[in-house]
């Protein structure tokens, strides 16, 4: 939208030009943290990231795990009550994050790179697959092995993909988008 | 009435039982669905913290999919994939640039025309019909709707319901013949997107769930997305204290088809980790005078 910010250098210059939010808007009642399913177990909390993103402090925010933490459950959006939208602001952080070549918690950052990898390659997800690959990623591999067996028995997991005829196009949106990473990348 | 339907991958995996209670109460509430061709993972969580514009297409490829089927009404059981293609379908239409960038992407002639639905929307104008249809029902059993995160939330994107005081979910498991428990943690997220990757914060989320459902006399839990259910049955034997009861787990479908008097294999029950024999049992026969008993 034209009324999206032009870029300014500063953090909160750079999610006005990706959300069209703003930052600033954010008073520090601390309602989001308040309502945050997450927020104890944050050394950030929300209302303190959107106040980091206001004085451009992007080292603390990106090199801390809080940010990451987010579960995106739409709570702190809700309830916001100056429209910040807190939940899709940390979301802009979290790219912003990955690409000033910051990294996620290993299996944060695993799981969703395994998540992304089934669906470039089969359009859908399975997760079997999934899991496996997570576990190939963490070499974490006795996590959760006391639930696969049950699950199994009981159909809950597909063993094969089946692909989509749509693959192509599928493939073409993740060519697009990290292109566009690339050039938005500094 | 005939309606698009999203799956999504949970309902085709781990939540094939979702699927099948959803399919099952189609015929006796007289909706039909028609499943979208050939669709494509919505992206859920990975995509949209990762790269927003991944996620919006993803979303929306889907969308275009269902514009070029003829769908006009999506209906996406899974919370995640309802809130995902809702999200899309709401920011492409406030945002003209992003429009024109999706239908570059996808070479089509996208209008952004698809309403999408959740269950919740498909079944609360169908609570008067569940209600005739289920003669003795659920016979008073006492449940614990759970709504989670993104079945209401943000409002602007679900436009459905009061989004601190929603009242859908009990209309509906009521006209099943249920009696809904008030209890606090109803609107509180489980945690699902950490499941795998931080599975000791979703264990303390999914406990807090548990027992409030089970100190507000809750026999059963009523969900509506797949990776609530997982979360809370799958692990309900890790989150619960040693000698605590467990608590079943149902998606809204199973106690809608439960209460129709529909066959609990037809259902899927059987499928889930925390059993449901006890409770099926006590909706079937019983009644509350034997489920006090024991």
């Amino acid at each position: 939208m034209s009324e999206h910010e032009s870029f300014d250098g500063s953090l909160a210059g750079e999610v006005r030009a990706a959300t069209g939010l703003n930052v600033s808007a954010c008073y520090q009642c601390g309602k989001c943290t308040a309502g945050c399913p997450m927020a104890e177990e944050m050394s950030l909390k929300p209302h303190q990231m959107l106040r980091l993103a206001q004085v451009d402090s992007r080292e603390r925010l990106f090199e801390d795990d809080s940010i990451w933490l987010c579960l995106t459950c739409e709570t702190c959006t809700a309830r916001c009550p100056n429209g910040v939208d807190p939940a899709r602001i940390i979301d802009c952080l979290r790219e912003l994050a990955l690409r000033a070549k910051a990294s996620p918690p290993r299996r944060i950052a695993a799981f969703h790179r395994s998540f992304l990898e089934q669906i470039r390659e089969n359009g859908r997800v399975f997760e079997f697959g999934l899991v496996a690959n997570y576990k190939m990623r963490t070499g974490d591999l006795f996590a959760d092995v006391t639930a696969a067996p049950g699950m199994l028995v009981r159909g809950k997991l597909a063993l094969l993909p089946k692909g989509i005829e749509g693959i192509g196009e599928v493939r073409r949106i993740f060519a697009t988008c990290a292109q566009a990473a690339r050039k938005e990348g500094r | 009435m005939k309606l698009g339907y999203f799956p999504g991958c949970s309902l085709h995996a781990t939540a094939r039982e979702f699927d099948r209670s959803l399919k099952a109460i189609a015929g006796p509430l007289g909706f039909e669905l028609e499943e979208l061709e050939d669709w494509s993972c919505c992206g859920a969580t990975s995509a949209h913290q990762t790269n927003h514009l991944l996620a919006v297409l993803l979303a929306a490829r889907n969308l275009a999919l269902a514009e070029s089927q003829g769908i006009r009404q999506v209906m996406a059981p899974c919370a995640a994939c309802f809130s995902r293609l809702a999200t899309a379908r709401h920011e492409i239409a406030h945002d003209e640039a992003l429009g024109t960038r999706v239908n570059e992407v996808l070479r089509g002639e996208f209008a952004n025309s698809v309403e999408v639905q959740s269950i919740l929307a498909l079944l609360r104008p169908m609570t008067s019909k569940i209600q005739e249809s289920a003669k003795a029902g659920l016979r008073g059993l006492k449940v614990a709707c759970y709504y989670g995160c993104l079945l209401l939330r943000p409002p602007e994107v679900a436009q459905f319901d009061d989004v601190e005081a929603p009242s859908s979910m009990e209309q509906i498991v009521e006209a099943a013949g249920a009696r809904p428990v008030k209890w606090g943690k109803r609107l509180d997220c489980c945690g699902a997107g950490l499941s795998i990757s931080r599975t000791a914060s979703v264990v303390r989320l999914g406990r807090a769930i548990l027992e409030d459902a089970r100190a507000a006399g809750a026999e059963a839990l009523v969900v509506a997305c797949p990776m609530c259910h997982t979360n809370l049955d799958l692990r309900q034997k890790a989150m619960l204290q040693r000698g605590e009861a467990q608590l079943p787990v149902l998606f809204l479908t199973q106690a809608v088809g439960l209460g129709l008097g529909l066959e609990p294999g037809e259902l899927g029950l059987a499928r889930h980790i925390i059993s449901t024999k006890a409770l099926i049992a006590r909706v079937s026969s019983g009644g509350e005078s034997a489920a006090q008993a024991s």
